[in-house]
């Protein structure tokens, strides 16, 4: 069963810029790997209960207390980020957006 | 196999005063300096760390404060495994020059052990490829055949241990990525069930297949690294609770009555001939051995793969949207934020990553989410359930690692389907949670090594590591690869 995708709508949602060349390659490709992922609509699951997980732990409480070794200063977190100011991650214009 | 190159070898000689974590580390590290440049194992190599740990770890010993079967032992990571202070990229371009503020819970298990971390290894970028080709930084080379990969994801971690650059490494596997690579190198690979290990630190693929698991020259030794670094870690929810089980109760107690299952659907004609002789002949030998054996048959492992390329990339799609260019990693700018967004991710993510958003993207979105996603985790309830009725029957599973031996590099870059194809025989053990182990049981026409595949039920890996140790005895699998270097004898 061939896969029909409207791939540069998908890599819009995924918000990766790609030319339209690469678009053509990625779209043949998930093509191709959907088409054969799809065999698993081939198979009767009625009834099936879908697995999201392997184990079966529900509520995996812990204390309700700061580990002081897993705290990091916020001058640790704003150093790792490409850019800053004053106390905030900065970014550009957010209101231009489509 | 009791020489220095072992770790329990090694342990040994480090107790009796023959050998010392300095003269073990300096061995690993000329190892590694006489190989890189044919191999590219590592991609952070930190010299001066590990000297320091192992000065430590001698004193330590010296002064009789022994941290078990790691302490002085020099062990490789993943470099998906974030380490403080010291760079670490998941072979990304997005995530190049990241120096981690705190470091993965194995990594501080290893190092309350004694363990000395000696640097950071190559793999496919964020772990998705069978291959290690697909790194940013340039593919790891098979040391058995440098024109061949070493399998992957996890694939400069086994080389580390294939030549000796490396006592042990850490690797994470989501669909065969320790597995697959120490098949392909010659070395033992291990995929604990999942939540044994914590994951805390490992930067995630796919949240709920991710699993980090040792690679070693022996089964013994796969047992001492999974101790070290097993255990419940309140920092991952996903961690069993409770205590570990004693892990290697079963080593030396031979088959006698163990029940094996072969599993009809990893007898495929598509696996090479030398692949299925060699695991065919360590099975005949197993029931010599007093094994009762018995084929087993599981109707949904066909569709399996399937499964998890939609599982897999859904999981990737949503864990990787955090790399944005806002908090950290690196960035393009734009004029918008969207266009800032668009053009970081284009540019630091190379073309698998790419591939398999987009993949995770359209599995989940509107209209599709039922017909791929929704249905993909229906036949991962099937292929939990199929196993689950087969350990009714069977201590454990046994079969091929991966259908084939090291492929030639670019052999199976230009078609994505055929590089998944090659984890077809690991992925189920990743769908159910289970553990599975590989063990190298002999050489294909060309030299290049198989390895013969172990599974268990969930917490099942005491009789998983027996009967890996039997199928380790009974092949006596001795060779090395012909980059592998004999320094570490030395003390």
């Amino acid at each position: 069963m061939p896969i029909d995708i409207d791939i540069a709508h998908v890599a819009r949602l995924a918000r990766i810029h790609l030319s339209e060349d690469e678009l053509a390659e990625h779209g043949r490709h998930c093509a191709d790997i959907l088409e054969h992922a799809a065999k698993v609509q081939a198979l009767d699951t009625e009834g099936i209960q879908p697995t999201s997980h392997p184990l079966p732990l529900v509520n995996a409480f812990r204390d309700d207390v700061v580990s002081p070794a897993r705290v990091l200063a916020r001058d640790v977190i704003l150093d790792q980020a490409p850019a800053v100011e004053d106390v905030y991650f900065r970014v550009p214009p957010a209101l231009e957006d489509e | 196999m009791s020489d220095r190159q072992t770790i329990r070898g090694a342990a040994a000689a480090l107790r009796d005063g023959s050998a010392t974590s300095v003269g073990l580390t300096r061995a690993a590290l000329k190892t590694a300096s006489m190989t890189e440049s044919q191999v590219h194992a590592y991609l952070t190599l930190d010299t001066e760390g590990a000297l320091e740990a192992a000065e430590r770890a001698d004193s330590q010993l010296a002064a009789g404060d022994d941290r078990g079967p790691l302490h002085g032992i020099p062990i490789a990571l993943k470099d998906n495994m974030v380490t403080e202070g010291i760079e670490t990229t998941c072979s990304s371009r997005i995530l190049s020059g990241y120096v981690p503020p705190y470091s993965a819970t194995v990594v501080d298990r290893l190092e309350e052990g004694g363990a000395v971390i000696t640097g950071k290894t190559n793999l496919d970028e964020f772990a998705m490829g069978s291959s290690t080709e697909h790194s940013a930084f340039g593919p790891t080379r098979n040391p058995w055949d440098t024109e061949r990969v070493p399998g992957g994801s996890s694939g400069g971690s086994a080389v580390t241990v294939a030549i000796g650059s490396a006592l042990g490494a850490l690797g994470s596997d989501t669909g065969g990525s320790v597995r697959q690579p120490a098949a392909l190198t010659g070395v033992v690979g291990m995929k604990p069930t999942y939540g044994l290990v914590s994951r805390y630190g490992l930067i995630p693929f796919a949240s709920s297949l991710d699993q980090i698991g040792p690679f070693t020259r022996t089964v013994a030794d796969a047992v001492d690294v999974l101790a070290t670094i097993a255990g419940h870690d309140p920092h991952d929810a996903t961690s069993i609770p409770g205590a570990l089980p004693d892990l290697g109760a079963g080593l030396g107690r031979g088959l006698e009555g163990v029940k094996v299952g072969v599993v009809s659907e990893m007898q495929r004609d598509e696996t090479e001939p030398a692949v299925r002789a060699n695991v065919a002949g360590i099975i005949e030998q197993m029931e010599a051995s007093g094994a009762k054996v018995q084929e087993v048959s599981l109707p949904s492992f066909e569709y399996a793969l399937s499964a998890y390329y939609l599982i897999a990339p859904a999981e990737a799609s949503a864990n990787l949207a955090r790399f944005d260019g806002v908090r950290y990693g690196n960035r393009v700018n734009g004029a918008n934020v969207a266009e800032m967004m668009s053009k970081t991710r284009a540019d630091g993510f190379g073309a698998e990553v790419i591939r398999r958003i987009l993949l995770g993207t359209y599995a989940l979105s509107a209209g599709h989410f039922d017909a791929f996603y929704g249905q993909a985790l229906k036949v991962r309830s099937l292929v939990r359930r199929d196993l689950d009725a087969a350990y009714e029957q069977v201590d454990v599973l046994v079969g091929p690692t991966s259908p084939t031996t090291a492929f030639e590099l670019g052999a199976k870059t230009a078609d994505p389907l055929t590089m998944y194809l090659t984890d077809v025989f690991t992925i189920p053990a990743n769908l159910s949670g289970h553990p599975a182990i590989s063990v190298p049981v002999g050489l294909d026409d060309s030299g290049l090594p198989i390895g013969f595949q172990v599974m268990a039920p969930a917490l099942g890996e005491e009789v998983m590591y027996r009967v890996a140790g039997e199928v380790e005895r009974l092949a006596g699998f001795t060779a090395r690869a012909s980059l592998a270097s004999s320094e570490v004898v030395a003390p």
